[in-house]
C-alpha cells in the first residue's frame, strides 16, 4: 500500500463527509418532528414539509454530503472513507453535550472515546491501494 | 427491547432476517457505489478538464452508480421496515455498527482493498464505538 498524504482540499472533502451526514439528519429529525403528525391520506404535505426552514437545510447538507462522498471515493479507498470521517457521528453527541447542555451518559462517552482512537489510528495512514497494475504502469495514484 | 421480548414477539431469526436485509443491501449500495467512483476516476482531474458538467455526466452515464443506488434505497427502505418491527434500541446499533464491519470486509473482498491490521483495529474499535453511541 502506498503512502499517500491527503492534499489539503481532500481533507476539507473528508471533513465535509464527516460532518454533512450527520448534521443533515439532525436538521431532517428536528424539522420533521416539529410539523403535525403526517399521512398517506395527504401526500402533499410531506411534499410541503420539504420546503420548511429545517428539513431544506437538511436536504441541502445531505447533498452536500452524497457529492463530497463520490468524490472521496474517486481518490480514496471505501474503508479508508469510512473509518476516517466515522469521528461526524459522535460530533452531534458533543454538539448535544456542548451546546445545548444535554447530559451524555457515561457509555456514549465511551462510544465518543473508542471512535477517536479508531479514526485516530486509520486516519494517518495510506488513502488509496495501489494495485499491482497501475504500480507496473506507474499510474499516479 | 430486551432478548426474551424479542424472542416472544418477532422471533430471534425474523429479527436477524430483518437487520441483515438493512446491512447487506447497505453494504451492497457502497461497495457499488466505490467500485463505481473508482471506475470512473479522480473526479477533481474530470472536472479540472470538463468542468462540472463532464464531471456529473460521467457519474451519470456509469450504470455501477446506478446499482449503488438502488441498493442505498432498498437499505432505506429495508431500514424503515426494521424500524417498523423491532425496537430503535435494538435495531439502530446493530445495523449502524455492522455495517462498518462488512463494509471493510467487502472492500477487501470486491474491491481489492488492502484493509491491514491497523484499518482493521480502526473497523473494530469504531464498530463498539457506534453501538455504544447509537444505544
Amino acid at each position: 500500500m502506498a503512502h499517500q498524504k491527503l492534499s489539503l482540499y481532500q481533507t476539507m472533502i473528508l471533513i465535509l463527509v464527516a460532518v454533512c451526514a450527520p448534521l443533515g439528519n439532525t436538521c431532517l429529525a428536528k424539522g420533521m418532528t416539529s410539523l403535525p403528525e403526517l399521512t398517506l391520506a395527504h401526500p402533499l404535505a410531506l411534499f410541503a414539509a420539504a420546503f420548511t426552514p429545517w428539513v431544506a437545510l437538511g436536504i441541502a447538507l445531505l447533498i452536500g454530503f452524497f457529492a463530497s462522498y463520490l468524490t472521496a471515493l474517486s481518490w480514496a479507498d471505501l474503508s479508508y472513507v469510512m473509518l476516517a470521517t466515522a469521528w461526524g457521528n459522535m460530533l452531534v453527541e458533543l454538539l448535544a453535550h456542548f451546546c445545548l447542555h444535554e447530559t451524555v451518559s457515561y457509555q456514549r462517552w465511551l462510544g465518543v472515546v473508542l471512535i477517536t482512537l479508531g479514526v485516530a489510528l486509520v486516519a494517518p495512514g495510506p488513502s488509496h491501494t495501489v494495485q499491482p497494475a497501475s504500480l507496473n504502469s506507474g499510474a499516479p495514484r | 427491547m430486551n432478548l426474551a421480548a424479542l424472542l416472544s414477539y418477532t422471533g430471534f431469526w425474523a429479527a436477524t432476517a430483518m437487520i441483515a436485509a438493512v446491512v447487506l443491501s447497505s453494504t451492497a449500495g457502497e461497495v457499488l457505489t466505490a467500485a463505481a467512483m473508482k471506475s470512473i476516476g479522480d473526479l477533481d482531474n474530470i472536472r479540472a478538464h470538463s468542468g462540472i458538467k463532464g464531471a456529473i455526466w460521467a457519474v451519470l452515464s456509469c450504470p455501477l452508480f446506478f446499482a449503488g443506488v438502488f441498493f442505498m434505497a432498498v437499505a432505506f427502505f429495508a431500514l424503515l421496515f426494521t424500524l417498523n418491527h423491532l425496537n430503535l434500541g435494538l435495531a439502530g446499533p446493530a445495523t449502524a455498527s455492522l455495517t462498518v464491519f462488512t463494509n471493510a470486509l467487502a472492500a477487501k473482498l470486491f474491491l481489492k482493498e488492502n484493509v491491514d491490521r491497523r484499518r482493521w483495529t480502526a473497523a473494530v474499535l469504531i464498530c463498539v464505538g457506534v453501538y455504544f453511541l447509537a444505544h
